[in-house]
């Protein structure tokens, strides 16, 4: 059955739409839109890196992304800049570094717009394994933190004073994050995964008006999926 | 019950300074259960940063809290909310806890405000939202009420309605409750405890000690503490004919 690469793209679309969808609402709620961008442009110094030490991609990226949105909350804390700029200061310094790395590779042949953009149609079943197995870790996780997490996105001081820990769950958020980038970076590209995360929880805020019930959350990942199937025609 | 068990929350000696600036600092005070402990004192005193303390919301701090409950209704004095979030006043009940759909209807209907339970929490006014998020404290049966002028914005008969609950639910619940008003009048009357902050503890003690304090006469001036104590007038003491005030 996985020996169709449309089908295995199919499979795999489906998988990140699953994961972006419920991730995608918190990303809009919080308005965190620019710092999925800068978590996927630190994902550029995360391929370099794979390339470099040979590592798994998805894993390179998640570690790289993840230090970077950690460092981002420290930066936040003890810094009075605002947090568009700290965005913009880590993003562009880890891009920035990443296409000096890459600059330096000169014995890898790179296609970088394959990077920016992804290529979904080039799936193989082991990028399909990572998908769906990370994928469903991110849910667990997301629906295990969702109350502290939401609670806190409505309000941090009424969270934090009725005893729900929001700050871990903050941090617990941001590694998911770092994780969904880096599952989905090889088949939706750098440029396009900030847009896999808003675009359809933006569309899905028109027509829902609670949060919380399932029904709404499978809208959500209903409207993904579609999503993902547009993206499909368009670039076929 | 020992008065140790009591305890809801203790502040010992507790500080809070913010980019080298003492917001509030040296403040001790109790909340014990079935009590009504008030914070009163001009604005930018320290009231809402002495409950922040209070709640664990500020870390880094001077002296020491010791909190002996988790179960907290905290009411915030300023609330920002984004309304692009889908939020109805059903969903804001069940935000920090599963509570029962009966224990949500009933804490809307104390507050008055059952009818809008499956309104969208962005189309209420400032004084319907006031009501739902003193629900929303109350609803959970806390053992620790935080309630940071809790009535702003409600009209005034709603006003006192709303006070007659609080004083209820303390008896009810036997809760202890931090309450933060600068509107003595109704405060005076309720309250067990009352403590004047100006930036630090300026008096503290029963509402007649503190309405009888020179210090917190000089800090509300002369006018608000003979309002006061003409308001007073009906429990400790009376006015000599040359209006001089006589203790009973």
């Amino acid at each position: 059955m996985f020996d169709d690469f449309f089908i295995r793209a199919l499979f795999a679309g489906i998988g990140i739409a699953f994961v972006t969808g419920p991730l995608g609402c918190f990303v809009v709620w919080r308005r965190l839109s620019y710092f999925g961008d800068t978590l996927a442009h630190s994902a550029l110094l995360g391929v370099t890196m794979a390339y470099t030490l040979d590592l798994n991609i998805a894993i390179s990226v998640f570690l790289i992304s993840s230090i970077i949105a950690l460092i981002l909350i420290q930066l936040q804390k003890k810094t009075n800049l605002p947090g568009d700029a700290l965005l913009g200061l880590l993003a562009h310094s880890s891009l920035a570094v990443g296409l000096v790395v890459i600059g330096f590779l000169t014995f890898i042949r790179f296609d970088i717009m394959g990077l920016l953009f992804g290529d979904i149609l080039a799936v193989t079943t082991d990028d399909l394994l990572i998908i769906w197995t990370g994928g469903a870790v991110i849910l667990l996780v997301l629906k295990l933190i969702w109350k502290p997490l939401f609670a806190s996105t409505v309000n941090y001081e009424l969270a934090e004073a009725e005893g729900l820990n929001p700050d871990r769950a903050k941090a617990i958020f941001t590694i998911l994050m770092a994780a969904v980038i880096a599952i989905s970076i090889k088949m939706v590209g750098l440029l396009l995964i900030t847009g896999m995360l808003i675009i359809p929880a933006a569309m899905a805020r028109n027509i829902s008006d609670s949060p919380q019930k399932n029904g709404n959350i499978f809208n959500y990942w209903w409207i993904t999926v579609c999503c993902i199937r547009f993206v499909f025609f368009i670039r076929i | 019950m020992s008065s140790e068990n009591s305890t809801l929350v203790k502040l010992n000696n507790a500080g809070f300074k913010q980019n080298d600036k003492w917001l509030v600092e040296g403040v001790s005070l109790t909340v014990e259960k079935g009590k009504i402990v008030t914070l009163i004192g001009p604005n930018g005193s320290g009231k809402s940063t002495t409950a922040k303390i209070a709640l664990g919301i500020y870390k880094n701090i001077e002296g020491s809290v010791e909190k002996y409950t988790n179960k907290v209704g905290y009411v915030p004095q300023k609330i920002s909310i984004d309304w692009t979030l889908p939020l109805r006043v059903y969903d804001f009940m069940l935000l920090t806890e599963n509570i029962k759909e009966e224990a949500i209807d009933e804490a809307l209907t104390l507050t008055g405000v059952i009818h809008l339970k499956n309104k969208n929490l962005g189309n209420l006014s400032g004084g319907e939202f006031q009501r739902v998020l003193i629900a929303r404290a109350i609803s959970k049966k806390p053992e620790l009420l935080v309630l940071d002028e809790p009535v702003q914005g409600v009209d005034y008969t709603g006003e006192i309605a709303l006070y007659e609950l609080i004083k209820r639910i303390s008896d009810t619940l036997n809760c202890g409750i931090l309450l933060i008003s600068h509107d003595l009048h109704t405060v005076m009357t309720a309250t067990d405890h009352v403590v004047c902050l100006n930036g630090h503890v300026c008096c503290s003690g029963s509402p007649m000690d503190v309405a009888k304090n020179n210090e917190y006469k000089s800090l509300f001036g002369e006018k608000a503490s003979q309002i006061l104590s003409v308001y007073e007038h009906k429990h400790d003491h009376v006015h000599s004919e040359k209006g001089e005030i006589k203790k009973n």
